[in-house]
């Protein structure tokens, strides 16, 4: 005899959910999902577990039978995360009470949550999608593994939308399990896919009734199988009515109930009771739920009208704005960065205004005066002022053709052309300028004049129509393309009014605000150098109509031998968007080019850019070529090595202009602005050269007091490690390999901080998001990052690439470390510098090369090295969006770039530690409490604190073979090319720790420069920051 | 069917009493769980009793022989430790595949002889399968809840290895026994069907809870109806609970379990619960009374005693057993 068969779908937590024909509908539980709930997703990323749980715990106490879990997302280590959540609610008997729904459209997160949950859950869910295949073997491990299955009505062809598709799909799907796989018929649960009604599509009108036709005859014809479905699909076309969305579903549930559906993915708060549905809405739902009537999507569309819910009015405000004047909506769109309808708001701006450039003029800047108001008053934050400057340049960039069309001369009114050009002349001041210059034609031209007019005269020059003693305002022009709005100055001499007699400057800045360009020549270059003359005219004449509207002109460079720029791309953009004209050079630009530039274009400010500090030397060194060169142009000093300090002690005694820092972007324009309004200028110079010099006695009395040891005394002074008690353990492997990652392996390594920081958002990741000031901004910011991320992971914008060396080394002449091969053939020799300022008793002046076994040990040591890149493709991914006109997204994409490369020096120190090198293997191994050590070693790099000397570099170089191997490149001023890139060393000694070098001596430096082999003045160069006065 | 479910059908099977208890009576010291072989081993070996099948096997051979003597229709091999995380405390990983072989070996010589002589009973060798000392769905540590001492994987291959070698030793079944923790037991029968198909053997399965105290739940927190739920999954020839409690205690929840499952049910509880010097006293005779009630229930299908249970104890109940008709239950499917 047997006992009678009971195929109930039985599913555990701690406690059973048994589901017999007599069961209520199942309800399942979906805030602990990352996809469909905000903040479940923000607890999970910030890895707020306790609030996370109580999602969860609320979910179960309201009543939810079985709680669906979701961790995919694409910046969550979904596998991580699923066990670390499982794993939590494991332990709390109150969750863990339920079955858990495993919820995925990955298997390996799948496989991840069935490891951890001793109950018998749901997955949530397999198909046909890949093949017969992949499915068969995915059932089974899940029946191996002891869960129920969801199974999506979907297969190699897709997702089924018909009844027919659903029945086909499911019943093929039913009898592989069954007979193939042998899957208990009950623990199989078909989710038949619940789509959209009422979408105004055609073919969406029998979504519903599909579904419940299907739903019954799945209960009909595959025995024992179960039906599911997500619940609010169905009402996705009604989103922020939550009246007409609540009704449909319980509207729905209602009738699919009836058809057999047992359980479902419902938000209880998202779903009103059958009973109490309004009897009118009731029906319009009912009829486009079952395709009762042709016209049941419109009926319900109109009534749903009427009864907009609370939901609506969010949707509503946010188009409110859309309402205001013109001016307002401008406004709205640069402060809120919404670039959604700029081009038919500055449209509709450039209908009313007489001249396009108006638009520009007045809508546009009013805007970006508010937003330069709220950001100078600390309401809005860089990457909203970014966010405003891509409105704007696309703004500028929809009425540039107007503008280029507005500059040809107008069409002469009533076809007398004499009269066509009086718009540019005063005509107060018209009939005495015509005398003097009917004066001026007759008297005998320069012999410079002559000759260039000779090449100008009748549209020689490429077509471009010149005139002579042009009448422009107050002032007469030497010559001038009217069409582009350039005026030529020979030797300066603009002809005006003896009466009307004001300084160049104020001249040169009425014709700026005019819309002209001035050139100026002197009479030796247009004898002398005609060709020259005529090429910086043409391209004057071909030059994009930009700034020069304004506030003034800066030319921004990063400095020679540097290549770092995305705080340079910030200020410059902060710069324009508050009316400045941008010259940006770009990375790696040469002294010379820099001077010759700013003298041709006449910029009102030099801005230097630079990240490492032999880029602080390339400062010092333009200072004395400006000063030389007699040019006085104030220059603005900025990027990460940069401080106040060397700007006042090393850059501002070398230049008798101003030279003021600039510690970040949002003091550019007010340092940029008081340094050219007339008004504050000499004031505003005077304060920051006193205070600079204030600044450097300072400094320099400072530094005299501080007391250092002579080298020899301080290598007697060594870090202290006990070497009799201390055995190196030999690596794993050495030699030199390449290391090859895939990018989304890097994210888990993320350092966020730094990223806020170059945004200029100062906290702690994740603290940041939450922050009162800036944390709204953060979250912005970091879902900008996040989605673009995305796209840099799954089109692999970047490629990773890495190569490590570990090596058999030494402690050589106390401060040098001797690397050999395994056979013990030298292979290099690190030299690495020692803290010489005098330490409080017992403290030890420390140099890298005390982590390593003394030669005369006779133990072999080890020491590694490494070089990571992630820069690969963030040039060009950056250029493409500044080409459109995106300078918002080209930042960032660069600043992801360095956070990949950090990253990726942060994972293979990992892998180093734990498996290359492995000599903190047991990290990972049984002891738990190891983890929560901090790790042992540490990976300093070349020209950061602890070895500032950046010529270690090319040893790196040479002994990995990193240009070879992986492309990265050094810079003369060894900056590595691509930017994103991190190189260093490797100590695994556990007493080895990160410190600062501090100043030092000459007598180091020129103990150094013999062991280098180089001169000491080439010693002093490299070593310059952190050389003591002496 | 195999032969024990051909046996099944027919009676209550009797499983052995403890090892354990049984090995104390040796009172072997240091030196004889080394044997000549471990000598010279770098850790203290005493209170590895799974050791003993390869350095005192006689004695070992002698329990099994006891017990069937005694009237057992099965006798656990003596591999209740014998994985890679159990052997870790004594250092000898590396011995688990020799260890647990070795035990199924002469415990099947053992049976093999007795079955020779009394064909009509045959004997059969459950490979034992402890829960290990690690738990895959708790935290040891309080403050970290989140945290595992041991994975799913860490578990399945360490199983993986037992099971391999169990069933080389030719092991008739295999018993998951002491399942305190059911994730772990998820591991081991996800270890077992693993070989199972490699190997394409059909070798049975018993699997056997634990309900740690008077709360009726598993120590890692599941009901009885959970508890058999979460193991159902895969086909096995009994179900049951052992351990912890002694026969009375752990009849409610036998009750519970066999009204639940459409397998054959198990039971080897304790000798009653232990004293204050962690003995345990109830007597053979009191132990036959309080099983005669579950006999009486028609609760189980397969009866047996766990700690403080002897040859003694076995006898009883073996006696008992023949006076009852087995619980009727469903075939394993295939």
């Amino acid at each position: 005899m047997k006992i009678e068969e009971t195929k109930y779908l039985k599913l555990s937590g701690l406690e059973p959910l048994v589901v017999t024909p007599e069961s209520n509908f199942i309800n399942v539980g979906e805030r602990t999902n990352v996809t469909g709930s905000r903040k479940f997703l923000r607890l999970i990323k910030e890895e707020q577990y306790d609030e996370a749980l109580d999602i969860a715990r609320n979910q179960v106490e309201g009543g939810a039978q079985i709680i669906d879990i979701n961790m995919d997302e694409g910046m969550l280590d979904g596998v991580y995360a699923m066990t670390k959540f499982l794993n939590l609610i494991a332990a709390e008997p109150d969750i863990a009470r339920v079955p858990v729904m495993i919820d995925s459209s990955k298997w390996e997160i799948i496989e991840a949550g069935l490891k951890v949950v001793q109950g018998k859950g749901v997955v949530n869910s397999i198909s046909l999608k890949e093949g017969e295949a992949l499915f068969i073997d995915h059932a089974k491990k899940i029946k191996r593994y002891g869960a129920a299955v969801i199974v999506m009505a979907f297969d190699e062809v897709g997702q089924a939308d018909t009844y027919e598709r659903r029945i086909e799909i499911c019943k093929r799907s039913y009898d592989i399990l069954v007979d193939k796989v042998k899957f208990a018929p009950q623990d199989i649960i078909f989710d038949p896919n619940i789509f959209p009604v009422a979408t105004g599509m055609e073919e969406h009108r029998k979504n519903a009734l599909d579904f419940f036709r299907a739903t019954q005859w799945i209960r009909e014809n595959l025995p024992h199988a179960h039906v599911s479905g997500g619940v609010s699909n169905v009402s996705f076309s009604f989103r922020g009515n939550n009246t007409v969305r609540e009704a449909m579903h319980a509207a729905f549930l209602y009738h699919a109930i009836q058809h057999g559906m047992t359980m479902g993915i419902v938000n209880p708060e998202m779903i009103e009771v059958y009973d109490q549905v309004d009897k009118e809405l009731l029906t319009y739902v009912e009829d486009v739920l079952l395709d009762r009537k042709d016209d049941a999507t419109e009926r319900l569309l109109e009534y749903a009208e009427s009864i907009k819910g609370d939901g609506k009015v969010i949707a509503k405000q946010a188009q409110e704005w859309r309402s205001g004047s013109i001016q307002e909506r401008i406004i709205h769109a640069l402060v809120k960065g919404l670039d959604e309808f700029i081009e038919v708001d500055v449209e509709e701006a450039r209908q009313e205004v007489a001249k396009p450039i108006m638009v520009i003029e007045q809508h546009l800047m009013n805007g970006m005066n508010v937003v330069g108001d709220l950001f100078g008053s600390g309401k809005m934050f860089l990457p909203q002022v970014v966010k405003s400057a891509r409105v704007m340049k696309k703004a500028v960039a929809y009425l540039l053709p107007f503008i280029e069309e507005e500059k040809r001369p107008p069409v002469p009114k009533g076809g007398v052309k004499p009269t066509s050009f009086w718009e540019t002349a005063d005509p107060l001041n018209y009939g005495l300028l015509k005398e003097f210059v009917k004066g001026l034609r007759y008297q005998e031209p320069t012999e410079a004049e002559t000759i260039l007019w000779e090449y100008l005269e009748n549209k020689q020059l490429e077509g471009y129509n010149f005139r002579r003693q042009h009448i422009i305002g107050n002032y007469i022009a030497d010559f001038v393309c009217l069409k582009e709005n350039l005026i030529i100055e020979v030797d300066g001499l603009i002809h005006q009014l003896p009466e009307n007699k004001i300084s160049d400057e104020e001249r040169i800045k009425w014709l700026n605000s005019q819309g002209y360009h001035v050139l100026r020549f002197t009479n030796e270059e247009v004898i002398g150098a005609i060709d020259t003359v005529l090429q910086r005219i043409l391209r004057g004449l071909q030059a994009p109509l930009s700034g020069a509207r304004g506030a003034g002109k800066v030319l921004m460079a990063t400095v020679k031998g540097d290549v770092h720029d995305i705080g340079k791309n910030i200020v410059s953009v902060v710069l324009a968007c508050n009316n400045f004209e941008i010259i940006d050079l770009g990375v790696m630009v040469p002294p010379e080019k820099i001077i010759e530039t700013a003298q041709r274009e006449q910029v009102d400010i030099i801005g230097l850019s630079g990240l490492i500090t032999p880029s602080l030397d390339e400062m010092v060194y333009l200072a004395k070529e400006l000063e030389r060169l007699n040019i006085s142009i104030p220059v603005m000093i900025g990027g990460a090595t940069t401080s106040r300090a060397h700007t006042a002690v090393k850059i501002a005694p070398e230049y008798k202009d101003a030279i003021v820092h600039v510690n970040d972007a949002s003091r550019a324009v007010t340092v940029a602005s008081s340094l050219l309004q007339p008004d504050t200028k000499a004031g505003y110079t005077k304060n920051i050269r006193e205070e600079y010099d204030k600044l450097r006695e300072g400094y320099l009395n400072r530094s005299r007091e501080k007391n250092f040891l002579s080298i020899s005394d301080a290598r007697k002074n060594k870090f202290p490690i006990d070497w009799d008690a201390y055995v190196p353990l030999k690596p794993n492997f050495i030699g030199v390999k390449q290391i090859k990652v895939s990018l989304s392996e890097l994210v888990p390594y993320f350092d966020w901080t730094p990223f806020f920081q170059s945004w200029e958002l100062h906290g702690k990741f994740p603290e940041i998001l939450e922050d009162k000031i800036v944390g709204e901004q953060a979250t912005s910011l970091y879902a900008d990052a996040q989605s673009l991320l995305k796209q840099i992971i799954t089109k692999k914008w970047f490629t990773a690439k890495g190569i490590v060396g570990i090596f058999p080394a030494n402690q050589v002449n106390d401060d040098d470390i001797l690397v050999k091969d395994e056979n013990g053939e030298e292979l290099a020799t690190f030299l690495t510098l020692r803290q010489q300022s005098q330490k409080t008793k017992g403290a030890p002046n420390i140099a890298l090369a005390d982590f390593v076994i003394p030669e005369d040990k006779g133990v072999t040591d080890y020491v590694g090295c490494f070089c990571v890149t992630a820069g690969f493709g963030v040039d060009e991914k950056a250029k493409s969006y500044e080409e459109a006109l995106d300078d918002y997204n080209s930042i960032l994409v660069k600043a992801l770039g360095d956070r990949f490369a950090e990253a990726f020096a942060e994972y293979l120190h990992e892998r180093v530690r734990k498996e290359i090198w492995g000599y903190d293997a047991r990290e990972e191994l049984t002891n738990y409490d190891l983890i929560k050590e901090k790790y042992a070693g540490i990976r300093p790099a070349p020209g950061y604190p602890a070895c500032p000397d950046h010529l270690e570099k090319p040893t790196i170089w040479k002994l990995l073979q990193v240009e070879e191997q992986i492309g990265v490149t050094l810079t003369e001023s060894m900056a590595m090319w691509p930017a994103a890139s991190v190189s260093g060393y490797y100590f695994a000694n556990p007493s080895s720790r990160y410190f600062g070098l501090g100043k030092i001596k000459q007598d180091q430096v020129a103990d150094y420069a013999k062991r280098r082999g180089v001169s000491l003045e080439t010693a002093q160069k490299w070593l310059a920051p952190n050389i003591a006065d002496s | 069917m195999s032969r024990i479910e051909e046996a099944l059908q027919k009676r209550i099977l009797v499983l052995d009493g403890a090892m354990g208890t049984m090995l104390q009576r040796f009172k072997f010291e240091e030196e004889d769980f080394r044997g000549e072989r471990f000598k010279d081993f770098a850790h203290p070996l005493k209170g590895n009793n799974d050791l003993l099948s390869i350095t005192q096997p006689e004695a070992v051979k002698s329990v099994h022989k006891e017990y069937f003597e005694a009237g057992a229709d099965i006798v656990e091999t003596n591999t209740f430790s014998g994985t890679t995380i159990g052997m870790a405390d004594y250092h000898m990983e590396d011995l688990v595949y020799e260890l647990n072989y070795q035990s199924a070996k002469i415990a099947k010589e053992v049976a093999d002889e007795i079955s020779a002589k009394e064909p009509e009973k045959p004997r059969f060798v459950a490979g034992s399968i402890g829960p290990t000392n690690r738990t895959a769905s708790m935290s040891p540590d309080v403050n970290d809840p989140g945290y595992r001492a041991v994975t799913f994987d860490g578990l399945k291959t360490a199983y993986k290895q037992q099971v391999e070698a169990l069933i080389d030793g030719g092991v008739d079944l295999l018993l998951v026994e002491t399942i305190f923790d059911t994730l772990n037991a998820k591991a081991a029968l996800f270890a077992i069907e693993e070989v199972k198909e490699e190997r394409a053997v059909t070798t049975p399965v018993m699997v056997s809870g634990t309900i740690t105290d008077a709360s009726g739940r598993t120590l890692s927190g599941q009901t009885v109806e959970a508890f058999l739920i979460s193991i159902s999954h895969i086909p096995i020839l009994s179900v049951g609970f052992n351990c912890a409690l002694g026969a009375d205690q752990l009849q409610p929840y036998l009750k519970r379990l066999a009204q639940n499952t459409e397998a054959a049910v198990s039971a080897h509880p304790n000798a009653g619960l232990p004293n204050a010097f962690g003995e345990y006293d109830q007597t053979p005779a009191q132990m036959q009374e309080l099983i005669r009630s579950y006999m009486d229930e028609h609760l189980v299908n397969i009866i047996g005693g766990c700690c403080g249970t002897t040859p003694d104890h076995i006898k009883l109940i073996a006696e008992l057993a023949t006076e009852y008709k087995p619980r009727t239950f469903a075939e394993v499917s295939k």
